[in-house]
């Protein structure tokens, strides 16, 4: 069995626990001592059980992707369709879950950082229908690639900050974020989008995104009979993946395949795959894989996708990644392009430019693992927000031309 | 007795507190820094924090992160940091070293003590770094003769105080109210009763930091801590300085002021 309940400090192995300024040991403490009780709580289990289904849309549903499969060496691709949820990714199942810790926590405001903005936009939702004060934290960078989501989260009534230092991405909304809420504590929870950060940050949001691996494990069985032969998905910080992974651990048979972003190639240095091409370390309030150079100073990574160009990964698939039960290969912005633009014209379905990074890597493991093989992909989220950047990428803003 | 202890010890006989200014290696450059930390303890400056820099410093405001985002543009790497300690710890100040932990990991953890301490430095400052995490820092610190300094919060509940005391050889840095480096207005009520609860627990001696920037809130922390800490309001005018003797000098004259206010007996 692939034991992934962390230690009482929130290791996974080596990895996790945490590092923080010591004046968030008590936010954390408490947000902890909250989510423990919230867990075996009826009443919030009710509550938010009842929002997935009522408010998100859950279960999603899965797709063959009967015209996609030849794409993938012909093996039988079933795609969990996290992108139809309500603010169109999988990052609600987490947000309406933390939401609801907040007002049992009886703070008033929350906060979030975001990169592709579809966790602001969930953020700003939640705290839209829950009645929070909500600031989203977002690279100036990332502003101008997902404008769409700014206008979104706007319109939900969050204040948007862009964030001008560093790299102006993810990393540095990251740090924006852990600075508001060293300040504001007191009535402020954070609100982070991913399975990495300080324990209980990993722990708890992998539990808020079980609930996709959950389904699709049960609709891969009612529909073919058996367990799919390898799971996918992609990999920023890593919450889709674990959401997925997490119910399929002790399925040893069931192969566990992680893509990141590899941006230009991880030999060219510009990239996002942060196991593929890192090394152990600290960032973010935990130990984990991470892009650092020789002095443990972070590299700035590079992705066309903002939500996967993070330089840090969320330390359960760092022990996962080491123990050998799941596999994480890089995914180069052309791979995935071509795999968003065959998902476009096969199915009728537009992704996210993150979860075709998950779509290529799949048509990679079709072809080595043959007709027979089906693969389960995480669907992670939808691509309007990406429309943008694909016309541009695929020079359609001009002339007409494909 | 190291000499961080030692200088704690003197100022209690003496009732009077230690002032310890902050400054990041490599701001302005390797040799301003240098010249702006040998003139403040030739002002009076007791204490000298070297920062080093790093690439995500969340606890940090935007005065020191303006700061260290041009020293490492610079290209400052760990080994100017070592050799901004050496040349000031010559001075006879205890010359600390605050720094994130991963570079610290990153360089080796046994590696970083010994290399420090043959620089001559006093002891390491640890922001991130929660008691939990310590154990290859605590004993490689202690294997080199280095001093350990840990951070407490106003949120910080007693049980956590026991935790960083256990920890904590060098003194306790009581930070003054909730929220990042820079210069306030005011120094809050919460850092005197955060004083107060921490010698209710330990006798490490605490200094105080995180917002005294002018002598009148020096003088009132004074009166109640070990230690006064100052940075943000040095960087502040190495920053607007139009040279980088303009800013050595600027920051001399408020060392001098500080270390009056700070220096007054009880
Ligand atoms: C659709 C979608 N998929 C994936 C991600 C990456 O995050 P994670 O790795 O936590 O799932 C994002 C992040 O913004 C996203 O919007």
């Amino acid at each position: 069995m692939t034991n992934t309940t962390p230690d009482a400090l929130g290791h996974f192995g080596p990895y996790g626990g945490r590092f923080v300024p010591e004046a968030l040991i008590s936010a954390l403490d408490e947000l902890d001592a909250a989510y423990q009780v919230a867990k075996v709580d009826p009443e919030f289990q009710t509550r938010f059980q009842n929002l997935q289904s009522t408010y998100t849309g859950r279960p999603s549903p899965l797709t063959d992707a009967t015209r996609f499969s030849a794409h993938a060496g012909g093996a039988r691709i079933l795609l969990k369709r996290e992108d139809l949820n309500h603010t169109g990714s999988h990052k609600i199942n987490n947000v309406l879950g933390q939401a609801l810790l907040t007002q049992r926590m009886g703070k008033t405001r929350v906060i979030a950082e975001t990169g592709a903005g579809q966790h602001g936009v969930a953020t700003a939702t939640a705290a839209a229908l829950l009645g929070l004060e909500c600031v989203v934290y977002m690279g100036e960078e990332d502003t101008r690639r997902q404008a769409l989501n700014v206008a979104r989260m706007k319109l939900l009534g969050a204040e948007v900050i862009p964030v001008t230092t560093g790299s102006k991405t993810l990393k540095d909304a990251i740090n924006e974020a852990m600075r508001d809420w060293v300040t504001n504590v007191d009535n402020t929870h954070y609100l982070l989008g991913t399975v990495a950060g300080p324990h209980p940050f990993p722990v708890m949001v992998r539990d808020f995104h079980r609930c996709i691996g959950l389904e699709a494990r049960q609709q891969v069985l009612d529909l073919t009979g058996q367990l799919p032969t390898a799971v996918a998905a992609c990999v920023g910080g890593g919450s889709n993946a674990i959401g997925i992974f997490h119910p399929f651990l002790d399925d040893e048979d069931v192969q566990l395949h992680g893509y990141e972003a590899g941006g230009d190639g991880v030999e060219t240095g510009r990239h996002a795959a942060t196991i593929t091409g890192g090394a152990p370390g600290v960032l973010h309030g935990a130990r984990s894989y991470l892009l650092q150079d020789d002095e443990g100073q972070t590299i700035e990574s590079h992705s066309i996708s903002a939500g996967l160009d993070y330089p840090g990964v969320g330390p359960e698939h760092s022990y996962l990644n080491d123990i050998g039960r799941a596999h994480y290969h890089p995914i180069t912005d052309a791979q995935a392009m071509q795999a968003f633009a065959w998902l476009c014209r096969t199915e009728g379905i537009i992704p996210a430019i993150e979860s075709s990074h998950a779509l290529a890597g799949a048509c990679l493991l079709g072809q080595e693992l043959g007709p027979d093989a089906v693969i389960l992909i995480n669907l992670s989220g939808r691509g309007d927000k990406d429309v943008d950047t694909a016309a541009a990428w695929f020079g359609l803003n001009g002339d007409g031309q494909s | 007795m190291s000499s961080l202890r030692s200088s704690f010890e003197a100022a209690r006989a003496r009732n009077s507190a230690l002032l310890v200014g902050y400054l990041p290696a490599g701001f302005p450059s390797v040799d301003g820094c240098i010249a702006a930390a040998v003139a403040m303890v030739e002002s009076g400056v007791d204490v000298i924090e070297i920062g080093l820099p790093y690439s995500d410093p969340v606890m940090d405001g935007p005065v020191i992160q303006e700061a260290v985002e041009h020293a490492l543009q610079a290209g400052v790497r760990i080994a100017d940091v070592f050799a901004t300690v050496a040349v000031v710890a010559k001075t006879g100040a205890p010359t600390l070293v605050m720094t994130y932990w991963n570079p610290v990991e990153r360089y080796g953890v046994e590696r970083f003590a010994q290399d420090l301490a043959a620089a001559g430095g006093a002891g390491v400052i640890t922001p991130d770094l929660t008691p939990e995490e310590s154990g290859a820092w605590t004993a490689a610190a202690q294997a080199a003769g280095l001093e350990t300094v840990f951070l407490v919060a106003p949120s910080s509940p007693v049980e956590r105080i026991d935790k960083v005391a256990e920890v904590t050889t060098g003194f306790i840095y009581a930070a003054s109210t909730m929220g990042v480096t820079g210069a306030r207005a005011s120094v809050g009520v919460r850092a005197h009763e955060l004083v107060d609860r921490i010698r209710a627990r330990s006798t490490s001696p605490v200094a105080v930091g995180l917002g005294v920037s002018a002598p009148d809130q020096a003088r009132e922390v004074a009166a109640y801590a070990d230690g006064v800490i100052v940075g943000s309001a040095f960087i502040r005018l190495l920053i607007d300085a139009e040279t980088e003797a303009d800013g050595t000098r600027a920051v001399a004259e408020l060392a001098g002021e500080l270390a009056i206010a700070t220096h007054q007996p009880r």
